[in-house]
């Protein structure tokens, strides 16, 4: 399962390779990362088929996660990647606008990483 | 004859000019007695048979009348009447001389001439007194208009002292409705201030934990993944085929390492709870107030901070007392915040009577000490009072200005994060427009009042 992560802090980077590192060395889970919007949708231009999910911040510099969701809502209406935002802690606005343009799922700041594990292990076995 | 009518006359003159009776009473008294004394000398003239020796009475009496009338100052205003009467006393006493020294011959031949000076002495004098009463009468007249204008000017003046005491007492009013506009001014102004500066930090505090949340999630994430990547390690080194001995001070590192990869998880996950709380400064008050029970509110989290401290101390024992106004009803509150705030000041007054409670264990000379917390609401004039009082602790001046910035705290590290009262500030004076005050005697006592205005 391909995902792609997009955060424009490059130490997600790190951060996620270290946690996912048995599943990634099993090959159960391949990380893809983007460090803003722009890079993003650069990146699905590629690669649009391969993406089966996308992890992203909302909060960032340039194209914002809720105008990325927009986009690649609006560009892939046939083959939907499973879409999740991370959302900061009480930042309501952007949870309901994230639901709004239909996110699939959300992650509060700080990731919990058992919690994701979790969600990821569902997607993949189903 | 003549003598009894001069003498009678002038003294009436005198009694009704000078107003003896009512001025001078002392020399009215006198007045009346000269009158019949002239009464009386007339009477004897005609007793005796018109007799001359008494006639020749009359001059004594009159000149001591009119002596005392010349030397005394109080009839000075009669003086000028009593001079119209010298020409008929002259003449009189020439009469009375002319007919005792010169033959009576001779004194019958010009006897005629002398009775025409007295009677032209005589007119002469009621002339006198006939002017002088005139003269008196226009007097009394420009006196009257004279007191009628006095009387007015003193009207006027009294209608004018009337308005000076009555602007004085305007002036007086508006000078104390302006000291208490002052007044109220100069509080609220204090009032605004520390809201200022209450808004002011809580931006701060939000800021900062939003600044802070990102490098504290990275932190808390990679320590945890470390711990993960020891205990790997471990396994790993379990496989390799190096002396039992290097294995061991090897596993000795890494667990080492592990912990205090712990450790920073640990205080991590601290920092990150205070970063939390900060936030929910910040965190425009979710949902939508809606009519809430607020006797059933504060009894809940008075029982909820109560048992939270006995969950941690058994021992720990207090009177709960509520006092609640039954026609409160259902209030207009964010009920999640104002329950937030509850537990705020439910908590530190169970932790103050607590810690009074251990201090008078410490310290067996003093009373016995019987804790309480005690709630108090009511509805009064579109206003909900909610008081929580107890008889804990206590604080001192210097504590109580501080408890409502944000990460003031008076508990030991770990155990309070100093953020409880600010964050129920701003639920109370933002979200509710509301008031939240305190009095504190220290040692004794502290009472937390809030005022929330209620849309009748």
């Amino acid at each position: 399962m391909k995902i792609l992560v997009v955060d424009d802090e490059p130490d997600v980077q790190a951060l996620f390779e270290q946690r996912f590192r048995k599943e990634i060395r099993n090959g159960e889970l391949n990380f893809s990362f983007a460090f803003s919007g722009e890079e993003a949708l650069h990146y699905l231009e590629g690669h649009a088929s391969e993406i089966v999910m996308i992890l992203s911040d909302i909060n960032m510099p340039g194209m914002s996660g809720i105008e990325l969701l927009k986009t690649i809502r609006k560009d892939n209406p046939l083959a939907p990647p499973v879409i999740m935002m991370i959302t900061a802690y009480g930042d309501t606005d952007n949870y309901s606008q994230a639901m709004k343009f239909g996110a699939d799922d959300f992650l509060t700041k700080p990731v919990n990483f058992t919690e994701l594990k979790k969600k990821l292990q569902e997607r993949y076995e189903s | 004859m003549e003598f009894f009518l001069l003498t009678f006359f002038l003294i009436q003159f005198i009694r009704k000019r000078l107003e003896t009776a009512t001025k001078l009473p002392e020399w009215d008294k006198l007045l009346l007695g000269a009158r019949y004394v002239s009464i009386g000398l007339m009477a004897a003239y005609y007793i005796f048979d018109e007799s001359k020796i008494v006639s020749w009475l009359w001059y004594p009496f009159v000149s001591y009348v009119l002596w005392i009338i010349f030397t005394k100052d109080e009839f000075k205003p009669v003086r000028s009447l009593a001079q119209g009467s010298f020409p008929f006393i002259a003449i009189s006493l020439f009469n009375d001389f002319a007919r005792l020294i010169v033959p009576t011959k001779l004194f019958n031949q010009y006897g005629d001439y002398l009775v025409t000076a007295k009677v032209f002495a005589f007119i002469w004098l009621f002339a006198v007194w006939y002017n002088s009463q005139k003269q008196q009468r226009v007097l009394d007249k420009e006196r009257e208009a004279q007191r009628i204008k006095d009387e007015v000017n003193q009207a006027k003046k009294e209608a004018l002292e009337y308005l000076v005491t009555e602007r004085t007492i305007e002036l007086t009013r508006q000078k104390e409705e302006l000291q208490k506009t002052l007044d109220e001014l100069k509080s609220t102004q204090a009032q605004l201030i520390q809201s200022e500066k209450m808004a002011s930090l809580g931006e701060l505090t939000a800021g900062i934990a939003h600044e802070i949340q990102n490098p504290l999630n990275f932190v808390n994430n990679f320590s945890e993944v470390s711990v993960e990547l020891c205990q790997e390690l471990e396994e790993e080194i379990a496989k390799t085929s190096i002396s039992d001995s290097d294995k061991e001070y090897i596993s000795g590192i890494i667990s080492d390492l592990s912990q205090n990869q712990q450790k920073i998880t640990h205080h991590g996950k601290r920092a990150d709870s205070i970063v939390k709380g900060m936030l929910q400064h910040s965190r425009t008050s979710s949902g939508h107030k809606e009519p809430t029970d607020i006797n059933a509110l504060a009894d809940e989290y008075m029982r909820l901070a109560y048992h939270g401290l006995r969950a941690k101390d058994k021992e720990f024992n207090a009177t709960l007392v509520t006092d609640f106004d039954p026609t409160i009803g259902k209030i207009d509150v964010l009920p999640q915040d104002l329950g937030r705030v509850f537990l705020n000041l439910f908590t530190n007054s169970f932790y103050a009577v607590a810690e009074k409670k251990r201090l008078s264990k410490e310290n067996p000379t003093l009373p016995d000490y019987k804790p309480e917390v005690k709630v108090i609401t009511k509805l009064f004039a579109n206003k909900l009072y909610i008081r929580v009082i107890d008889n804990g602790t206590g604080m001192p001046e210097s504590v109580k200005a501080k408890i409502f910035q944000p990460f003031f705290t008076t508990k030991p590290t770990g155990q309070g994060t100093g953020l409880g009262l600010s964050m129920s500030y701003d639920i109370i004076t933002k979200s509710h427009d509301g008031l939240l005050d305190v009095t504190s005697v220290p040692g004794e006592s502290t009472e937390f009042k809030i005022t929330i205005p209620v849309n009748a």
